[in-house]
């Protein structure tokens, strides 16, 4: 059976399964102080004094620190994004110093020699604010004579990215359909808060951290603390999940360095859950103007978007690139001969929005996948007929969207009809009907969603292009071991994706060894000295790929050592199932057994050196796209307003499938996290600037209650732009499941009158909107 | 400082506590069982849960005091003789695990749920763990493997 395709029970489970798994805050070193933070409770103040020597007395205290202390040495925290000419990047103290402009902002920290004392010597702190206007609604902010976040305003940039030619698309187009999309703010919510481990030997430092980024968190703590990049060693061990969250230079990890290197002791820094709502970097929160022009059979003219993004306080490691991200998106896959596109980020009193599950394709995906069923109910056309006639059809491919991408492959028409057959929708488009004519007051409604995003980030040269900071390559190597087992190394960082399991497949497939020959290391700057990391959908498409090419080259060694030991030429061996064989004989040796005498090298042909070992760097040359239909059926009660899930039918296509089971996972959770944005994630700030979603009894991560079991399948249209044909899957879900679900919403009020309902869609809200109606 | 008596996962303890203690502290900070995570501060994401003599109990949100001369398994104690509990075997088989971390909650959970419901059906699993929150797997998975170790649990009582 080959490796790829095969549904292998993860490697990485059984540690997972039995308590031995290594998360940061189970480290414990000799010595180990623990750190905690006092945060601002005001959202926007000028801080006019920090007195910690109430704290320094109390007992097991060793340190207490304000801004000032570290005001020489803490640099500010990079944003590496830089997205135009006109983009203001503020200074970014970790601790602020003269002002703090979010509630949840470290203003002074505590090292104790335990959790609770540490705690308790916070309340020792004093610290007098005087308050300034909090900013808490974008568009106020850009009026004239709003309080400033920043003394530069509020604006953080502006981007605009006009194709084709949208006045004619407008001019006399026969529909011209206007909304308002609010994409509210989210919590990412990782199940395991954030936590950062920090030591040194006088000389070197050592930074354990629940990342997602080792590599790219040790080359900007080098550049931001003035640690040199060979002095520090960036360790993430087993981290509990990520979605972005995790995807961050963050203040509390550059100050437990800074502490380190203060006090010579190692230090421990471990988040509370409201502590981490407070200050882990939120998601989504733009408004999107949309404009969609169109001929009276439905086919789409041209689509005008006007953005406007939260950034929050500060730009962070890539906040102001997300809502580009999804500037290349709101497309679809759909075919146009007119795009404008403009985002305006905006300064709050806020948490700093940045990277959260699909990072901007999410906000343009809901977009425009919402106004294509309001041009369906405009038309009186079925949702799904008005996408048939627009979008990209499978004999097309590649084609050339109007944002200018290469869409390489895909076969929307094979996923909608597959994702029609499981889903029964003439049957329940049947009952919505019957149930309509009823005045049943439990209403059906059927949401649809053909969705298609960009993954695999990404190309260096276009992220060059559009002023990112770094490249998107991915970097991997392959060794065999004297006995014949395989380590592998790779430079991306899974925190629960399964790469130890799915390398191993690739490898096994590859070099044709047993998979439980092979081992898979990660996220440990001094074992995987390379790498960019996971996020995006990348780590397959690009890190997979690297560790297919490292296989490669160590194959074409293993040959040259199969020839002269089997004494024929190169060219007359060949390999199947692990054995090289003279061709035509049964004369072979495995590549194991080829291992074993390459470490030997007693025999070994001229110009060999005695290693069969190589690695590989792999930059893209495209992205992927995979795509996919979603159909949602919801129930919503039109006396309570209580929405419930009745069925939801997702058909992706990620390509060519390394391991089905994962891919599956993945749908789930990506569809589950892409369903609480629609029900019920929100986070919420009051008129002061404070944060009222700080525990998970507030902000709604919902429960297996809360949820139906998804039915999923695959198409598969293999990538053209990679050697093993994946798309990456870790975003798709997240992507697809909210505007089905939203659309499920409003398809089963509209004949009430309602056209929309902003999420995330709660019982108050949809009740409220069925009022508004008049109905 | 109390002095509180404890068994954990079969070994027994004797610990000078402060009254305010947590368990999971206790557990996790002084007795090195770090195989019980803590995921929230509210007792709502349940990551924390142990067995405490027989139930399960949160343990972020009991005090080391109020365990004295208890018995506590943790998800560390289950596997037997290197072989695992007939759960974390359903857990494995039906990939309804990604990071992990809330795993160890996860299946203390289920193995209190089926044993007051040894056959449960896909929706009582839901409404039995909602005390315990996952971000990755969308619960699909979840539910299956719960299901299914259920089945093997009654098969091969543990």
């Amino acid at each position: 059976m080959s490796e790829l395709g095969r549904p292998r029970r993860r490697k990485e489970d059984r540690r997972l399964l039995t308590g031995r798994t290594q998360w940061t805050d189970n480290l414990q070193l000799p010595g180990m102080a623990y750190v905690a933070f006092l945060r601002s409770p005001m959202a926007h103040a000028r801080i006019t004094r920090v007195d910690v020597s109430g704290a320094r007395t109390l007992p097991g205290v060793l340190a207490a620190f304000s801004g000032e202390d570290f005001a020489g040495e803490q640099g500010s925290l990079p944003c590496a994004w830089p997205v135009s000419d006109d983009v203001v990047i503020p200074e970014h103290p970790p601790m602020a110093i003269s002002e703090v402009r979010y509630v949840g902002e470290a203003v002074a920290c505590v090292v104790a020699t335990d959790r609770y004392k540490a705690a308790d010597a916070l309340e020792a702190i004093e610290v007098d604010y005087e308050p300034l206007e909090p900013v808490l609604d974008m568009r106020e902010a850009l009026k004239e004579g709003s309080p400033a976040v920043h003394p530069s305003g509020n604006r953080a940039f502006t981007w605009k990215f006009p194709q084709g030619d949208m006045a004619a698309a407008l001019d006399g187009a026969p529909v011209v359909i206007e909304r308002t999309y609010v994409q509210q703010r989210l919590i990412p919510s990782a199940m395991e808060p954030r936590a950062v481990v920090a030591t040194t030997d006088g000389d070197g430092f050592t930074l354990w951290s629940a990342t997602q980024i080792p590599h790219v968190l040790r080359v900007m703590l080098a550049m931001t603390t003035g640690i040199p990049e060979h002095k520090l060693r960036v360790i993430a061990p087993d981290v509990g999940g990520g979605f972005g969250s995790k995807l961050q230079v963050t203040a509390e990890e550059v100050l437990c360095l800074l502490i380190t290197r203060k006090l010579g002791k190692p230090v421990k820094w471990t988040e509370s859950r409201s502590e981490g709502n407070l200050t882990v970097h939120h998601g989504r929160d733009q408004i999107q103007h949309i404009t969609l022009a169109a001929e009276a059979d439905g086919r789409i003219r041209g689509l005008r978007v006007n953005l406007l993004a939260d950034m929050g306080a500060y730009l962070m490691l890539v906040t102001p690139g997300v809502p580009l991200l999804g500037a290349f998106m709101f497309n679809g896959i759909y075919k146009m001969d007119a795009y404008e596109f403009g985002c305006t980020g905006v300064f709050t009193t806020k948490m700093p929005t940045d990277a959260y599950r699909g990072a901007g394709r999410p906000e343009a995906t809901y977009a425009i996948e919402r106004v294509m069923d309001e041009l369906a109910a405009e038309l009186g056309l079925d949702p799904l007929e008005v996408r048939r006639r627009n979008w990209i059809r499978h004999e097309e491919f590649p084609y050339t969207t109007i944002a200018t991408l290469t869409y390489d492959s895909g076969n929307y028409e094979a996923a909608t009809d597959r994702a029609l057959t499981l889903f029964g929708y003439e049957e329940l488009r049947a009952e919505q009907a019957d149930r309509r004519d009823r005045g049943d007051p439990v209403q059906l409604g059927i949401g649809v969603s053909t969705y298609t995003e960009m993954c695999g980030l990404a190309p260096s040269r276009v992220l060059g292009s559009l002023r990112y900071g770094a490249g998107g390559w991915e970097h991997a190597s392959v060794r065999m071991l004297p006995t014949g087992k395989v380590e592998v190394v790779t430079g991306s960082s899974a925190h629960g994706q399964g790469h130890e399991t799915a390398w191993s497949q690739i490898v096994a497939d590859s070099l044709g060894v047993p998979f439980d020959d092979i081992s898979v290391m990660h996220g440990d700057t001094a074992i995987s000295h390379k790498g960019m990391d996971t996020y995006g959908s990348r780590s397959l498409v690009v890190g997979g790929t690297a560790v297919l090419s490292a296989c490669e080259k160590v194959k074409e060694k293993a040959r040259k050592v199969a020839a002269h030991v089997l004494e024929c030429a190169p060219d007359d061996v060949e390999f199947a199932d692990g054995v090289f064989r003279v061709r035509g004989t049964d004369a072979g040796r495995t590549i194991q057994e080829l291992s074993l005498a390459t470490f030997a090298a007693h025999d070994l042909p001229d110009g060999i050196e005695p290693r069969l070992d190589s690695d590989a760097t792999i930059d893209p040359e495209n992205f992927s796209y995979p795509h996919g239909t979603h159909l949602c059926a919801v129930e919503v009660d039109t006396e309570t307003g209580m929405t419930k899930i009745r069925s939801y039918v997702a058909v992706d296509d990620v390509g060519r499938v390394v391991n089905p089971l994962i891919v599956e996972g993945q749908v789930h959770g990506g569809i589950a996290q892409g369903v609480a944005q629609a029900l019920f994630e929100e986070a919420v700030y009051d008129a002061d600037g404070n944060l009222l979603t700080t525990t998970m009894a507030d902000y709604l991560v919902p429960s297996a209650a809360d949820l139906p079991t998804f039915v999923t399948d695959r198409t598969e249209t293999p990538a053209t732009s990679n050697p093993l044909g994946v798309k990456g899957v870790g975003e798709a879900g997240t992507i697809a499941s909210t505007p089905a679900v939203v659309n499920a919403v409003v398809d089963a009020l509209r004949p009430r009158g309602v056209h929309d309902i902003r999420m995330p869609c709660t019982p108050e809200r949809v009740w409220r909107a069925l009022e508004g109606a008049g109905s | 400082m109390p002095r509180i008596t404890v068994t954990v996962d079969g070994v027994g303890y004797e610990e000078d506590v402060e009254p305010r203690l947590l368990l999971v502290h206790l557990l996790r900070d002084r007795l090195g069982k770090t195989g019980t995570p803590v995921g929230c501060d509210t007792s709502n994401c349940g990551a924390c849960t142990v067995m405490l003599d027989g139930r399960t109990a949160k343990s972020c949100s009991v005090l080391a005091v109020q365990a004295d001369g208890g018995e506590i398994t943790t998800i560390e104690g289950l596997a037997a003789n290197g072989e695992m509990h007939p759960m974390q075997r359903a857990f494995h088989e039906e990939h309804a695990l990604q990071c992990g971390y809330c795993t160890p909650g996860m299946v203390m959970a289920a193995i209190d749920l089926v044993r007051e419901d040894p056959h449960p059906s896909e929706e009582a699993v839901r409404e039995g763990l909602e005390g315990n929150l996952c971000r990755c797997t969308g619960y699909c998975n979840i539910v299956r493997a719960v299901r299914r170790g259920a089945e093997d649990m009654a098969v091969r009582p543990s």
